[in-house]
């Protein structure tokens, strides 16, 4: 008989990955999958509730939304990956450092670290993004900028507990150089907790981006970002709701897929954090 | 004593922090490539009035000289002047910041009401039917992304159903209560006003409902988790080998045990709640702070986005000072540990 790999055990977790599964393959194939340009204005068919030839109706330009939600996907999972990348490779090697320097340098930084924990995400992302001017790419670094202290908070505390361990201990004894001890010994071991992180901050980053756009910080029309998309059908919440209410069912299920799998994967992962559930 | 010394362990690392975030925002809002006096004056401004501007807002000067007026200014508590309203930052936060925490509070209770009750609930039908609706539930609500939901429940709630007004904190015919702590509740409770009382708490329904549902989820879970935990433990097994009744026993027992880290959680919320405000109060028209921040933002309006960001980075630590206190009073191993 297979064994099933333990994260798998959970119909929740094989729902989750499904569905990650199914926003990838829309963002990679979204040209072939697409049955409209997702740009395309037909202004003879606008506001067209869900029918045959456009399955979740046309938006007020008559943009077919079917198409532009799996455009979106595209934009939605680079935001996510692209955030986690920068903000986890920059808060690791911070906490990292911090970890292995100690004193005064670890004082300083963990310091650092909790002045940006102390913000509330979005209003100080939406600072960054206001400063530097509305657009993705700002709100991607702004949205990383308050992502990642996390991680260096994270990755310190891992390696606090396992500089002292003996394999560490012999390493150095042997004479291995300390950015080897770090890249060799330490990192794969205190990979676990950062990859849980990640997979929550994935959701959170898809979030904070749409809820960006919403209020014009982020994505400009007339990217079919999911959260752009939102903010254009607010004007017929009361009358065409599906314009509006598509992309806002395509980020919670993909929200809600990273968040079921990074309880997954802390569940498997990391039997010392595990919930009681 | 020993409780002195530790809140003022607390306070001197609360201000530490505060310095950080002043030089951090400031570092924002001063090394922008955009030009807040082109943003504030338009295009079509002469050169002097942009050097006239600069001057006005000490623009001109080394930015190091910028930090220090600055800082020196908070001190003294003046936050500057808000280059889009004219007045002072810190008038214009004292009018907004009240609507904000009217806002927050109601969502935070409802949370609270809502998510211990469910979270109960939820762990003593572990593994059944109302365990895994809950469950389903609270996962929604730490994926939902809260304008949507907002823009649904007004679809709903006021379009559909025509239950609940669909913006702002009162009715346009309804004469605000007299200003006292500026929660329109809470004054209108203190002038006896009976219609501004009944306007406000139905105005607050639906946004509050937005806003809350996340920290209801978040604390819905942490309640199940540790519920879970505490039903485990011995002394549980002993209540019920006294034959005490089932009620007693999750009541007094286990759920006051099991309240101690849903109490941090609650804490912890209240910096989240900040920013799901951002978002709810531009859905509802909702006259707070976060619609401040908004506006402030999208003109470049630096000294008012500083004044934001400080109230808000300050709002987090002391909402965390609020939980030790609390878990100290609550937990007497901190105590006498």
């Amino acid at each position: 008989m297979v064994r099933r790999s333990p994260i798998l055990r959970e119909p929740l977790n094989i729902i989750a990955i499904a569905l990650i599964a199914a926003f990838a393959v829309c963002a990679l194939l979204a040209p072939v999958l697409a049955p409209y340009d997702p740009l395309a204005q037909t202004l003879s068919a606008r506001l067209e509730p869900p029918s045959a030839a456009h399955w979740l109706g046309t938006d007020s330009l008559g943009r077919d939304i079917a198409s532009r939600l799996i455009y979106g996907a595209r934009i939605s999972l680079v935001i996510g990956v692209v955030v986690v990348a920068l903000a986890g490779i920059f808060g690791t090697f911070v906490g990292l450092v911090a970890g292995y320097a100690g004193g005064l340098a670890d004082e300083a930084l963990m310091r650092l670290t909790e002045v940006f924990l102390a913000f509330p995400p979005l209003i100080l992302a939406m600072a960054i993004a206001g400063a530097l001017g509305p657009s993705l790419t700002n709100a991607i670094i702004a949205i990383a900028a308050v992502t990642w202290a996390v991680y260096a908070r994270l990755a310190r505390g891992q390696l606090l507990s396992l500089r002292r361990r003996e394999y560490v201990e012999a390493a150095r004894s042997i004479g291995v150089s300390p950015a080897r001890i770090l890249a060799r010994h330490l990192l794969p071991n205190a990979i676990a907790p950062l990859l849980i992180q990640a997979s929550f901050d994935m959701g959170a980053a898809i979030i904070a981006a749409a809820g960006l756009s919403f209020i014009g910080f982020g994505a400009q029309p007339p990217t079919p970002e999911w959260g752009v998309m939102i903010s254009e059908g607010r004007n017929f919440i009361s009358t065409q709701p599906w314009l509006s209410l598509f992309p806002g069912l395509a980020i919670l299920f993909a929200v809600g897929s990273f968040n079921v799998l990074g309880d997954g994967l802390r569940d498997v992962l990391d039997p010392r954090l595990r919930r009681a559930n | 004593m020993r409780f002195l010394g530790f809140l003022l362990r607390r306070i001197v690392g609360i201000a530490a922090v505060m310095i950080g975030v002043s030089v951090i925002t400031f570092a924002i809002s001063h090394v922008i490539p955009a030009d807040p006096a082109v943003a504030a004056l338009g295009d079509h401004a002469t050169d002097e009035q942009i050097a006239a501007f600069r001057a006005e807002y000490k623009l001109d000067r080394p930015l190091v000289e910028q930090y220090v007026t600055y800082a020196n200014g908070i001190l003294h508590g003046d936050l500057g002047r808000s280059i889009r309203t004219r007045r002072a930052v810190l008038d214009d936060l004292a009018d907004s910041f009240p609507a904000t925490l009217e806002l927050s509070f109601t969502a935070l209770l409802v949370s609270m009401l809502v998510g211990i009750p469910a979270g109960v609930w939820s762990a003593i039908y572990r593994g059944r039917m109302p365990d895994f609706v809950v469950r389903l539930l609270a996962l929604a609500g730490g994926s939902i992304p809260i304008f949507w939901l907002g823009l649904i429940v007004i679809g709903l709630g006021y379009y559909q159903l025509g239950w609940f007004p669909g913006g702002g904190r009162i009715d346009t015919f309804v004469p605000p209560p007299p200003t006292r702590t500026g929660l329109y509740v809470v004054d209108s409770l203190i002038a006896g006003d009976l219609d501004a009382l009944g306007s406000s708490l139905l105005h607050l329904v639906l946004p509050a409902l937005t806003l809350g549902y996340f920290s209801t989820a978040v604390i819905t879970r942490m309640t199940r988790s540790s519920m879970l935990e505490v039903l485990g433990q011995d002394y549980m097994r002993t209540a019920r080998a006294k034959g005490l009744r089932e009620r007693v026993i999750v009541l007094r027992h286990a759920l006051r045990n099991a309240l101690i880290p849903t109490v941090t959680i609650i804490g912890l919320t209240f910096g989240s709640l900040l920013s799901g405000a951002v978002l709810t109060e531009t859905i509802f028209s909702w006259p707070g702070l976060g619609r401040y921040a908004t506006a402030s933002a999208v003109s470049l309006d630096f000294p008012a986005v500083l004044g934001v960001t400080l109230l808000a980075a300050i709002v987090y630590p002391l909402a965390n000072l609020v939980v030790d206190v609390v878990y100290y009073w609550l937990d007497p191993r901190i105590q006498h540990g």
